[in-house]
């Protein structure tokens, strides 16, 4: 692919197709009418300044916007050609296809295993075998295995804040989602952890789709394939990343990448 | 001054100094109950005192004091209630001419009349009769003492089969009436079968009562005769002491396995002279049932409660004026909820329960009076708000990122509730509940109109079918202290005992509290997130 002259490129491998997507905190609306594709197994990185609504936006993907009883939503979202917001839809298995990763890490007060089983848990499942496995196959994706095997069965709070992190990425790897959000996974953290997280992003490429909410605009063209910049919760551009950093169409995210603005 | 003023030191030295009145004020509320109970069963020696108008007067020193015109004076338990009518007299120091200490005194503990103090004048029984010699009466009393024991085995043994005997009796009788309202006729087949069992039963219990009247007579021949300090005699029978000893002959380690023996009768002995003496092991196990089964209550009903409000409840104004309402609740005061109790539980539903499975029994009540269960009930309703608002408060206190974490890997509500938020929660929980047990093991007043008895004939807990007789009243140690301190018809005598009560009851309150704090502890360690 090569460069375009679009401001909003078009994906012909999507896995999610968002369009025109509006969502409304009572009164204002935080989502403008946002239509874009998300490419399958890339990393995309959202950009832009706080409070234009990128978190928002991926907490559409899995309905965490629901807990929220003042938020309205319109548009569509489509993940596989499947509205996620048709009734039909079962969210409990909506969540287990897209899994997150939040901003500050959450690790449950249980040991490092039963973290990382967690979601296999309360599916269900109740092989032994199955879990072993899956704990080490998730904390060896993670990069935590050679630190952890060890301790499996000590609790996670005893663990840095870059190996919570990484432990949180386990957990969601865990039950094999197909698309793993981000919401600022390294905010929090000092700048070894956060290159360690970004070399893990970079190794689960390929495997997953990402979608990645940054601020650290560094940070984005270090680890995306795709990067969307946003602006008061309007999609100002969104293409390859390195075009996108190298090239923008679009004065205002030209300077908001330069540093000018924001 | 001005410096000093500005840095804010007068409220730091106003905080410190809040704190040290409260702890002053529990370190000398403990000092004064222990202080004073946990000496009483420490044996006293027995002074006997010459006065100066030729009285001699024989007993243990309660107390010292000055009196008005600033002479010293003693207070002395004479105890021989029979010949002296008090327990209690005052002497003052300048009407004694000399006191002395003779090893010989004996102090015997008996059923009634309160403590004797005399020495050993006469030892009678069956086999053998001694008048004198000191030697030979303490050997000859212990041997009769000795030969009792058999008599005295029959005699718990009857009783028992007399109670045996009142409580089949009664079924009986029960089943009779039973059928009697079903308006049955009396030559019905089952009612003649009744009949005869009852006549039965009737001609037993006149065999044991006969037996029981020969029991008597035969330990009335064992009997000893003790003579007072001024020489009146007085006869006891040695079925009647419960407990004899020389304290001034008594070495440290005598005394230490005769504290030891008071204290394991304490805890498991019926009390004897309307409470005053003896063991307190109904209140004591009354008091204990009492809080679980409080605890299986309000457990379980608040903690579903404060759930409900912080998790699924819609917020908004209902909640908030339910809130408020759960929060004054605490507020109110307890002997509210007593009336409360007997209103609706044991009028309400122990009546209603009378009126459906009981009408036999009637006008009788069997649920429809006080008892452990309404008592509990009640209690329960009293600390319930306590725990609603710990479990709120412990709910709510988890962050946010636990929940969403958990439902972002597919987690149900409920299923983030059992296996995350309630764990979590369970230190705040567990500390609301401990509060809320200590409350409801000090609550009297709610008691003593739901079901708390001065003397309770028998455990909610027995041998019994169906074992488990949540309908009966029972003893409490809280409601032990205000009767034998306030009700007792001789308060000075019960005094030692108040206090000993009080130590009881504080202690029991600080074992299952350390229990509760001891599971917390190990949740929180457990359960704590780590806060970077």
């Amino acid at each position: 692919m090569t460069a375009q002259a679009t401001p909003i490129m078009q994906i012909t491998d999507a896995i999610v197709e968002v369009k025109d997507l509006h969502l409304y905190y009572g009164d204002s609306e935080a989502l403008r009418g946002i239509t874009m594709s998300i490419p399958r197994k890339k990393v995309t990185a959202l950009i832009g300044p706080s409070g234009c609504g990128k978190s928002t936006f991926i907490r559409c993907f899995n309905r965490m916007n629901d807990l929220i009883e003042s938020i309205r939503i319109s548009g569509e979202i489509t993940i596989d050609d499947q509205d996620i917001y048709d009734n039909s839809v079962d969210v409990i298995e909506l969540r287990r296809r897209v899994g997150m990763v939040f901003q500050k890490w959450n690790p449950f007060p249980k040991s490092i295993y039963e973290n990382v089983i967690y979601g296999l848990r309360i599916a269900g499942v109740r092989d032994k075998n199955l879990l072993d496995e899956t704990v080490e196959k998730s904390l060896k994706r993670a990069a935590l295995w050679d630190e952890m095997k060890d301790r499996l069965h000590e609790s996670a709070m005893g663990m840095s804040g870059g190996q919570m992190q990484r432990l949180c990425i386990a957990r969601a790897i865990a039950v094999s989602p197909e698309i793993i959000l981000m919401d600022e996974p390294c905010s929090a953290l000092d700048p070894r952890s956060t290159s360690r997280i970004e070399e893990l992003i970079r190794e689960l490429q390929g495997d997953y789709t990402i979608i990645i909410v940054t601020h650290n605009m560094q940070q984005a063209a270090r680890v995306s394939d795709f990067t969307a910049y946003f602006y008061i919760g309007e999609l100002v551009e969104f293409g390859l990343t390195k075009r996108v950093f190298t090239s923008p169409v679009r004065k205002e995210t030209e300077d908001y990448i330069t540093g000018r603005f924001g | 001054m001005k410096k000093f003023v500005r840095r804010g030191e007068p409220f730091v030295w106003a905080t410190g100094m809040t704190l040290s009145i409260i702890i002053t004020m529990t370190v000398l509320l403990l000092y004064v109950v222990i202080a004073n109970g946990i000496g009483v069963f420490w044996p006293q020696k027995l002074v006997q005192l010459s006065l100066n108008d030729g009285r001699v007067v024989l007993g243990e020193i309660t107390k010292e004091e000055k009196d008005g015109n600033n002479v010293s004076r003693l207070q002395l338990k004479i105890g021989n209630r029979e010949i002296n009518g008090l327990d209690f007299t005052w002497i003052s120091e300048p009407d004694i001419r000399s006191r002395s200490y003779p090893a010989d005194l004996y102090v015997i503990e008996r059923q009634e009349n309160g403590n004797f103090y005399g020495t050993l004048a006469e030892v009678h029984s069956p086999e053998i009769t001694v008048a004198e010699g000191q030697g030979t009466l303490v050997s000859a009393l212990g041997k009769a003492r000795h030969n009792l024991q058999p008599l005295l085995m029959t005699k718990q043994q009857i009783s028992r089969k007399i109670g045996a005997l009142n409580l089949a009796l009664e079924k009986v009788n029960q089943k009779l009436a039973g059928y009697r309202y079903q308006h049955m006729d009396e030559k019905d087949k089952r009612i003649i079968t009744l009949v005869d069992a009852e006549t039965k039963l009737k001609t037993q219990f006149a065999t044991l009562v006969d037996g029981g009247k020969q029991n008597t007579e035969e330990l009335a021949a064992y009997y000893a005769i003790f003579k007072t300090a001024d020489g009146k005699e007085s006869t006891v029978r040695l079925a009647d002491m419960v407990r004899l000893y020389q304290p001034n002959r008594m070495g440290l380690f005598a005394k230490i396995r005769h504290y030891a023996d008071k204290l394991v009768e304490l805890f498991i002995a019926d009390p004897r002279e309307s409470n005053t003496e003896g063991g307190l092991f109904p209140a004591i196990f009354g008091t204990v049932m009492l809080v679980l089964l409080m605890s299986l209550l309000s457990f379980p009903l608040g903690v579903i409660t404060g759930i409900y409000l912080r998790e699924y409840a819609h917020p908004g104004v209902t909640v908030k004026i339910v809130r408020i309402a759960v929060n004054n609740l605490a507020g109110i005061p307890s002997i509210v909820y007593g009336i409360f109790g007997l209103g609706f539980f044991i009028y309400g539903i122990g009546g209603a329960l009378d009126q459906f499975f009981f009408p036999e029994r009637l006008p009788t009540p069997t649920f429809g009076t006080g008892g452990i269960l309404w008592a509990s009930l009640t209690l329960g309703l009293l600390t319930v708000p306590v725990v609603i608002v710990a479990t709120e408060e412990a709910l709510g206190s988890i962050p946010p990122s636990i929940r969403e974490g958990s439902l972002a890997l597919g987690a149900t509500r409920f299923q983030t509730l059992t296996r995350l938020l309630l764990p979590m929660a369970s230190p705040g929980i567990m500390t609301g509940f401990i509060l809320a047990m200590a409350r409801a093991a000090g609550e009297v007043a709610p008691l003593m109109i739901t079901g708390v008895v001065k003397l309770a004939p028998s455990l909610p807990i027995d041998g019994q079918f169906p074992y488990f007789h949540l309908n009966r009243k029972f003893m409490h140690l809280g409601f032990h202290i205000y009767d034998i301190g306030f009700q007792s018809p001789n308060v000075e005598a019960a005094k030692p005992m108040v206090y000993v009560t009080t130590l009881l009851l504080i202690l029991i309150v600080l074992s299952m509290c350390s229990v509760a704090i001891y599971l917390r502890n190990k949740m929180r360690a457990r359960y704590a997130i780590a806060d970077v």
